[in-house]
């Protein structure tokens, strides 16, 4: 699977099938700091990606 | 994961509420909670004029929807900082909005050019008086804004800060003893004096997430990138270190913010020179050279143009 990253901008390749917990995890990311979004819609973290499909993980804090 | 509302499934999980929500369920809920917010902290009325200070992020275009949803009369205001690329993308996402979201609400966007007014862009004007970009942009917005709602007779401004925003302020005086801002960290500021307007912030009991949820939800179109400006910035620190608490203890950031208000409403009781109004009508006086109220002779923004404009710094 393809997974858009921000906060530098960059894509990186992840093994499929993996549940969105699984791949904060092995992205080491704070779940509470991101939304991960396939196509236009939210994923709960229960949810599966397929090795096919697209993401992105968004970040959501903001500095100000 | 099922929305706990319907039968639908859900789309973001809310550990700090042990619930998840679908998508028409996660809106109703926030607006909800903003609703909340507005009344329990008596923020404005139905026929109040509201200006909402906009950055092209998350929270401003989402508080400006709510309020437009709910049926309140909310302009808003963006401050072009003049950062090269990053204010045309936010000023860009702002237009759009005001285009397709606010006019037909007849609502209207207005717009104040940091570099018609001092004569250079925020990183600029920051190195020419030599202090950091934030907090020349900080003093520059704060201004602008009150400016711009005392001069056009808005009722009240209303920010986007959220709960994070709060709670991470609120860490960052503690760990400081900064005392004195404290007393500043209610979602409600009265507009204590002359020239000052009243200050709120509606989205204190959402998260970060719950807002960029209700944003992607929604369809608004908000510019995901960070102030290249903030990097390296306190609160980011403060952000991520209670965020780290929150995913060992959910609701850490709701206890913490919400307990410090009830712990602040106690005090007020006790004593009514607590309050706001009170310290700043003993505290203020209006600046020499605009008029604005202030601790000082001259306030912070004169002081900082003025430097801007001399020929000796």
């Amino acid at each position: 699977m393809k997974v858009h990253l921000s906060h530098p901008t960059r894509d990186v390749e992840l093994q499929g099938p993996k549940r969105v917990a699984d791949i904060f995890k092995e992205l080491q990311l704070i779940p509470e700091a991101f939304l991960v979004i396939r196509g236009r819609d939210l994923m709960t973290e229960d949810e599966v990606v397929a090795d096919g499909d697209s993401i992105e993980v968004r970040p959501v804090i903001s500095g100000g | 994961m099922r929305c706990r509302k319907c039968p639908k499934q859900a789309v973001l999980g809310m550990p700090r509420h042990n619930t998840a929500f679908c998508g028409p369920c996660l809106t109703e809920f926030v607006r909800t909670q903003v609703q909340r917010a507005i009344k329990s902290q008596t923020m404005f009325a139905p026929e109040d004029r509201i200006l909402v200070a906009v950055s092209g992020g998350k929270d401003s275009l989402t508080l400006w929807e709510i309020l437009l949803k709910l049926g309140y009369r909310a302009d808003a205001l963006y401050v072009d900082l003049g950062i090269a690329g990053y204010s045309e993308r936010s000023h860009e996402k702002v237009n759009r909005f005001a285009h397709d979201v606010a006019e037909s609400c007849g609502s209207k966007l207005i717009v104040h050019t940091v570099e018609n007014d001092a004569g250079a862009g925020i990183k600029e004007l920051a190195n020419l008086v030599k202090r950091p970009t934030c907090s020349t942009c900080g003093t520059i917005k704060r201004y602008q804004f009150n400016r711009v709602a005392w001069e056009n007779k808005y009722d009240v401004m209303a920010t986007g800060h959220n709960l994070d925003d709060e709670a991470a302020r609120l860490l960052g005086n503690v760990l400081q003893w900064q005392e004195e801002y404290l007393q500043k960290q209610s979602p409600t500021l009265p507009a204590s004096v002359e020239g000052f307007s009243k200050k709120v912030k509606p989205l204190y009991r959402m998260t970060e997430r719950e807002i960029a949820a209700y944003a992607v939800v929604n369809r608004i179109d908000y510019l995901v990138e960070e102030c290249p400006m903030a990097k390296g910035a306190k609160m980011l620190v403060y952000k991520d270190a209670l965020n780290r608490l929150e995913m060992e203890s959910p609701g850490t950031k709701q206890r913490f913010y919400w307990g410090f208000l009830e712990k602040q409403k106690k005090a007020a009781a006790v004593s009514s020179n607590m309050t706001m109004a009170n310290i700043d009508q003993t505290t203020l006086l209006p600046c020499e050279t605009c008029g604005q109220p202030t601790t000082a002779g001259t306030c912070s923004f004169c002081r900082m143009m003025a430097r801007a404009k001399s020929p000796i710094r």
